[in-house]
């Protein structure tokens, strides 16, 4: 007895759980903190910047790379392409966790957290954008804990609501990709209120098409990412299917993310011309712009195009963690380090530790329950009982 | 380019000249590409 106990507190405490615990241990702390302090208590937000990393991580960065969902299931249901099938489930799954800790996240950056139901049931602000992304998310997310939960009823056994509720497919994913083109593009029409605010190489009225383009090749990217991770950690999980059709699905993702990747620095390049911004390209800002534009996607496109070509998985998987790197750059730029260009060192905004330290114990939720679901509902490999389900 | 404009039409003819140039760069480079992108697909004949 004492021998299988000690071997089930080995198994309980191995690296991934201790790690993770630690880190859930001390998210917890600050959550009370934070909670019962105030955001002056956890955070080093001001009236100069209101919107710090919680907003430009957990929030612009969390909606964009839970992109893939969308961008999977139109692939697979609206485009036709069925060879992409075994990646849908991962994809919704990664979206759903995804969105799901956008609004958790959120409940720690906005005042009164228990009012986040009131502009979609009580008082909607229908001329405001943040409004726009509020009920989007709210919908999209309905819509995604709908589209993952097949692969929960699966599990349980309850076959009737299953079959019911996988005939919404379709429609579900044409309402899901009609809100993420809503909600990822308000997102960055949010900066078109700061001009001022922003500086002019990130600033442009195209910003929400920017948002909305960078979005799709974030999504694909994650897709190509979380499937790299699913293959290392997961890989007993899989089914056949998945094992066969994994290497075609990178290869047609890194071809589609690397031409609308480029076609995404195009509409960049022609945002400068349009406001005449070509000036500030000789300063350091223009510098860090080129950065961003030249070395996280013009670059990691290219890697894309090679591992097309080549099928090369392992391009492909170093241009999606390149291109992930990428976005996250984009939306800290636009929110954090382009935003407020002209303030004084001294009034520029730096994240707490503790601040830090939510966004890591928030993202570490997610990974620990797409593990827990990835391990034990059908995701990764396809349910013996519905086995040629399409 | 620092440019000096007196009238807005000035201002967009200048920035509209240069987008135009521009997009007709993308217009070739793209499906160029495109085209190096697809370059080692295998040729799927539908006739």
């Amino acid at each position: 007895m004492s021998e299988e106990t000690s071997q089930k507190d080995k198994t309980l405490f191995t690296p991934f759980n201790v790690v993770t615990g630690i880190i859930i241990l001390v998210g917890l702390v600050l959550t009370v903190l934070r909670f019962t302090g105030g955001l002056g208590a956890v955070t080093n937000l001001d009236d100069n910047n209101p919107w710090g990393i919680w907003i430009g991580f957990d929030l612009l960065c969390g909606v964009a790379l839970a992109a893939g969902g969308y961008t999977t299931s139109a692939a697979c249901y609206i485009f036709g392409l069925k060879r992409f099938h075994s990646a849908v489930r991962p994809a919704i799954l990664t979206a759903f966790l995804g969105y799901a800790l956008v609004v958790f996240a959120l409940h720690y950056d906005v005042g009164r957290p228990w009012r986040l139901p009131y502009p979609v049931f009580w008082s909607p602000g229908t001329t405001s954008l943040l409004y726009e992304v509020g009920l989007c998310v709210f919908l999209y997310l309905s819509v995604l804990a709908i589209e993952f939960s097949p692969a929960a009823l699966e599990w349980l056994g309850l076959a009737k609501i299953r079959n019911i509720i996988v005939r919404l497919t379709l429609v579900l994913t044409i309402f899901g990709v009609i809100l993420s083109t809503l909600h990822q593009s308000s997102l960055g029409a949010l900066f078109l209120v700061a001009p001022s605010k922003l500086h002019p190489l990130w600033y442009s009225s195209y910003l929400a098409v920017y948002f909305f383009i960078s979005s799709i090749f974030a999504g694909l990217s994650m897709v190509i990412f979380e499937g790299t991770l699913a293959h290392k950690f997961l890989h007993d999980k899989m089914d056949d299917t998945h094992r066969k059709e994994s290497p075609g699905v990178v290869t047609a993702f890194s071809k589609a993310a690397a031409f609308v990747m480029m076609g995404y620095v195009g509409i960049k390049i022609v945002g400068v011309a349009m406001d005449n911004n070509w000036h500030y390209l000789a300063t350091g800002w223009g510098a860090w712009f080129l950065l961003e534009l030249v070395g996280f996607v013009a670059l990691p496109a290219f890697l894309y195009a090679i591992a097309a070509r080549e099928k090369s998985l392992m391009a492909a998987r170093c241009a999606a963690v390149w291109t992930v790197l990428g976005i996250i750059l984009n939306r800290f730029n636009i929110s954090l380090v382009a935003f407020n260009w002209q303030l004084p060192a001294a009034e520029r905004y730096f994240p707490s530790w503790m601040e830090i330290a939510t966004s890591i114990f928030i993202v570490t939720v997610g990974v620990v329950v797409y593990r827990f679901i990835a391990t034990r509902m059908p995701i990764l490999h396809a349910h013996p009982d519905y086995q040629h389900d399409h | 380019m620092e440019n000096v404009f007196y009238s807005l039409q000035a201002y967009m003819l200048c920035t509209k000249s240069i987008t135009y140039i521009i997009m007709g760069l993308l217009l070739v480079l793209l499906p160029l590409f495109w085209i190096f992108l697809t370059g080692r697909d295998e040729k799927k004949r539908t006739f």
